[in-house]
């Protein structure tokens, strides 16, 4: 019973499930061990917006009362997780990092976080992302920039990076993030940890604040493939209450992180790989390697329309925002501006109540879908998306998966980029095809530059694949073991 | 800025459709940041698209809607405790309509 006070909390979701289910471990102790550590490390961190102590103990305690009941236990039992804050949870805040949700108690759990709690899983708290979900380092979330923990004048990347955050540093067991356009990928590549942006439509969105419907994904990020696996699997699958979400049935994920790389065909992105910096380029090429050692035949390979990802993406995704944003006028939740009429508390609760990032999105999607313009932008881009979808699909006649970089350049600075959008944008340029697509793509840990700091390699897949990139995961984590190394990081 | 993508004017329209106010200090940066987005978009200007057709929504076709059956909704007064203001178990709003 005298576990060492640190290890529990890096072992990983499907290992403390284990141990709680064979009684090596109680789920109270993992959870004190976890709000101890939130408590000690995360005001430097700036990983959570919000921690519930009191339901993260209660749910814990309720799985060490069915465990000594003998009751059946769930597959996530006392395993405690951090959730985005772009999820809604019951009776918890959920602001997505905006001024305009301070306060805001949704009145019911998103489809995913419904599931984690069904499968016991204790809900520590809600995690910091970029406002809104947009944005490429955390820096736009209207309360704190959270900060990389392998170098804390970084930015941990985004919108995810709360989420990211708190998987890397022993915060959370692992979390849930969203990715619209690589917000679960590029932090997970800058904080060292595993994270999957699924296929679009295998993950229900209901309860997930909308930020571009054509794109949005719920997706896990954990330490290990095998975690990120355990976490798809609890969550995905059909709900009637997303008209978005696939009846497709799930049983071929059930088997899961198989792993082995014998026989598979990977086509390498090599005009992205040369495209990025040479300590990211490295051990994505020495990792590569090892999976041609491990039996896998790899071939160069190109997206022609990769490199419009960029542009495509920027048009679709704020144009799809600035109408799904016009839901937050401040008349039935969100903070309200009084002014003299309807018009004027509109626009004083948005003003007020959205910060520069979401407004410059806001305004630039209602440009590309004004008269005049729509054909220009709008249109075009639509049109470019079904290229890139063609690319993919003829990619996909040739190989079985893709691999290439997630991000061109290792975690920045913070105010690095956040003075200029367009920079900042192009941080996103390797992780937006898959999104525009709607493949699946996993991001996934093979090494660290010079300096320390965590290098991903992005998987992709045909829709619905998503076995591929665990089975392929999970045969190359092993061979890298830079899973096992950890932040250097020591209380305050 | 001699072949500017975004005017000054357009910049307040857009806010103006988008129920947005802009501080008159936020107009000029707001305005360069929407040009420099835009001018870097206008690259796909040059992409061949003759023909193509748009891919708006990712749904695959033989994705039906749920029947439309009634459904229980959720609670009333659990969603009226995270409005701003309300009265008889309403939204409470201000005035649309003028008096006469």
């Amino acid at each position: 019973m005298s576990v060492p006070a640190l290890e529990p909390l890096f072992e990983g979701v499907v290992r403390q499930a284990e141990a709680i289910a064979e009684g090596r471990l109680g789920a109270l102790e993992l959870a004190r061990a976890y709000l101890d550590r939130i408590d000690a490390l995360d005001p430097q961190l700036g990983a959570y917006l919000h921690v519930d102590r009191e339901g993260a103990l209660a749910a814990a305690a309720a799985v060490d009362r069915r465990r000594a009941a003998g009751e059946s236990l769930g597959p996530l039992a006392g395993v405690p997780l951090a959730i985005k804050d772009n999820l809604c949870t019951r009776g918890m805040p959920t602001t997505c990092a905006s001024r305009f949700l301070e306060g805001y108690r949704p009145p019911y759990d998103a489809h995913v976080v419904e599931r984690l709690r069904a499968q016991g899983a204790v809900i520590l708290g809600k995690t910091n992302l970029d406002e809104f979900a947009m944005g490429s380092s955390n820096e736009s979330s209207a309360f704190f920039a959270a900060r990389n923990p392998w170098d804390t004048s970084r930015v941990p990347g985004g919108s995810s990076g709360g989420s990211a955050v708190a998987t890397a540093a022993g915060l959370a067991a692992a979390s849930l993030g969203s990715d619209t356009g690589g917000s679960v990928r590029q932090p997970a590549a800058f904080c060292g940890v595993t994270a999957l942006k699924p296929t679009y439509g295998r993950i229900s969105r209901y309860g997930l604040v909308a930020f571009a419907s054509s794109l949005d994904q719920v997706g896990p990020i954990g330490r290990s493939v095998r975690d990120v696996a355990r976490l798809f699997t609890a969550i995905a699958g059909h709900d009637p209450r997303d008209a978005t979400s696939s009846t497709r049935p799930l049983d071929a994920h059930a088997r899961a992180a198989e792993g082995g790389a014998r026989g598979k065909r990977i086509g390498v992105l090599r005009s992205e790989l040369e495209a990025a910096d040479l300590e990211i380029r490295a051990p994505i090429e020495a990792a590569l390697g090892l999976l041609e050692a491990a039996g896998a035949r790899l071939e160069e390979i190109s997206l022609p329309h990769a490199r419009h990802a960029v542009s495509i993406y920027y048009v679709i995704a704020t144009a799809e925002a600035s109408s799904n944003l016009a839901r937050f006028d401040g008349m039935r939740y969100g903070a309200r501006q009084p002014g003299p009429g309807l018009l004027e508390t509109y626009e004083a609760s948005r003003s007020k109540g959205f910060g520069p990032e979401v407004r410059r999105r806001i305004l630039l999607g209602t440009y590309v879908l004004s008269a005049g313009y729509q054909d220009a932008y709008y249109l075009r881009a639509e049109r470019a998306r079904t290229r890139l979808r063609e690319d993919y699909a003829r990619a996909f006649e040739r190989v079985d998966l893709l691999a290439g970089p997630v991000t061109p350049t290792a975690a920045f600075r913070l105010d690095e980029k956040a003075k200029d959008p367009l920079a900042m944008y192009l941080s996103d340029v390797f992780t937006l095809p898959a999104s525009l697509a709607g493949v699946p793509a996993l991001s996934a840990p093979v090494g660290f530059t010079p300096s320390g700091l965590p290098v991903g390699l992005q998987l992709t897949a045909p829709a619905f694949e998503e076995a591929r990139l665990f089975e392929l995961g999970a045969a190359l984590e092993p061979r890298l073991g830079c899973a096992e190394r950890r932040p250097p990081l020591a209380a305050s | 800025m001699s072949r500017a993508k975004i005017s000054r004017e357009e910049v307040l329209h857009l806010a103006r459709l988008s129920r947005l106010r802009l501080d008159e200090a936020e107009v000029e940066p707001m305005r360069a940041e929407l040009d420099a987005l835009l001018v870097y978009m206008e690259e796909l200007a040059g992409l061949e698209l003759e023909g193509v057709e748009p891919t708006p929504q990712m749904l695959e076709s033989d994705e039906g809607g749920r029947d439309d059956e009634l459904q229980p909704s959720l609670d009333r007064a659990l969603v009226l405790e995270a409005a701003p203001e309300v009265q008889d178990g309403a939204f409470a709003v201000p005035q649309v309509m003028e008096r006469q």
